[in-house]
């Protein structure tokens, strides 16, 4: 499986919680952290699942959502 | 160690400066789209957008290339005068349901029956967003707003316009979309067509809108994901998604 992670900016995030569910594999929960403006912004679980299908980021109007592909080195 | 690659991040075409927009707001993903087609594009340095009245009135502090502002509805005015001006530039116009469709409907018909080279993105979010959600002539049949209290009522407000189905007989105008930024497939396409409006320009093919079924969740009083569903199951139900005209 592809693995993944994403990066949340908080300045961006209003918890609009969209992406939470566009998510296929539930990543993706309401956090608990206020951002300046006021926002309650999501977190990501990090629990190993993230295959970097971007659905979440497509799904962000803010543009709040960076995704990383991770590539496993290979062993010889 | 394993390596690692960015591959999806904000468009460069976008300022540092967070959207004001309210939360799940269709203003901000449809500026995210048009930003991530601009950067696809190349064409940063030749864009210049006519930002309108209402919420968008602050494009210019979101998008990171040339934002002029128009007085209300007349946008498609302004565009016309910047493009025959200037042909080598790219000109789009970016107009909510209340500025195109209401206070801007005679420029709107007379820009799109000149078939000028322009590219129009009209935000429709069925109702006035910024001056506190008052009924628009896009907003649905017995839909409470503020000065629709007991629900758009036909007989003394008329049917909801359908703008695309009204200037598809014109002969300037070539190609007509309606889309809608419920889920990833529909906001996919709702990219492809905006990227043909854009291209259709930038190749002289002449005037073309495409239409976005847009969120507007603070004065819908729904939260964005039942903002959506309603967008799904009532909206799009008026006024259905998908090409009206493609004579490109
Ligand atoms: C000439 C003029 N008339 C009225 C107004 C007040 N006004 C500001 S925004 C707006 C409506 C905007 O609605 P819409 O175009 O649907 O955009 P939205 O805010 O929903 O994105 C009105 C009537 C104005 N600014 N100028
Ligand atoms: S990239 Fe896909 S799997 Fe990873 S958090 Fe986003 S939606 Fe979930
Ligand atoms: S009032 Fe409506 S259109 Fe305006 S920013 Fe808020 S959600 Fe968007």
């Amino acid at each position: 499986m592809r693995k993944g992670r994403i990066k949340i900016d908080r300045n961006r995030c209003k918890g609009c919680m969209l992406c939470i569910d566009a998510c296929p594999k539930g990543e993706i929960k309401q956090g608990t952290a206020i951002n300046k403006a006021g926002y309650n912004v999501v977190e990501f679980r990090n629990n190993g699942e993230c295959n970097a299908c971007m659905l979440c980021a497509i799904s962000c109007p803010d543009a709040a959502i960076e995704v990383i592909e991770i590539i496993e080195d290979v062993k010889k | 160690m394993a390596k690692e690659r960015v591959i999806y991040k904000k468009p460069e075409s976008l300022t540092d400066v967070p959207f004001t927009y309210c939360w799940g707001c269709g203003h901000s993903m449809a500026h995210k789209l048009i930003a991530e087609i601009i950067d696809e594009l190349d064409m940063r340095e030749k864009v210049i957008a006519v930002a309108p009245v209402g919420c968008a009135v602050f494009a210019y502090d979101f998008w990171d290339f040339d934002v002029t502002e128009a007085a209300h509805g007349r946008a498609p005015v302004v565009a016309t005068a910047i493009k025959r001006v200037h042909p080598d530039k790219f000109v789009f116009c970016y107009q909510g349901d209340g500025d195109l469709a209401s206070i801007g409907m005679a420029e709107t018909i007379h820009t799109a029956n000149r078939g000028e080279n322009i590219s129009v993105i009209f935000i429709n979010n069925t109702n006035y967003g910024m001056t506190g959600g008052q009924m628009a002539p896009t907003s649905l049949i017995s839909q409470v707003t503020t000065t629709s209290p007991y629900g758009r009522d036909v007989k003394n407000a008329g049917y909801p316009i359908k703008m695309l189905e009204l200037l598809s007989p014109l002969q300037g105008v070539k190609y007509l979309e309606r889309v809608k930024l419920t889920d990833v497939p529909s906001i996919v396409k709702a990219k492809k067509a905006i990227k043909k409006a854009f291209v259709n320009q930038l190749t002289n093919v002449g005037f073309s809108m495409v239409e976005v079924l847009s969120a507007c969740p603070a004065n819908w009083k729904k939260d964005p994901v039942k903002a959506n569903k309603w967008i799904d199951e009532e909206v799009s139900e008026y006024f259905p998604v998908g090409k009206i005209k493609d004579i490109t």
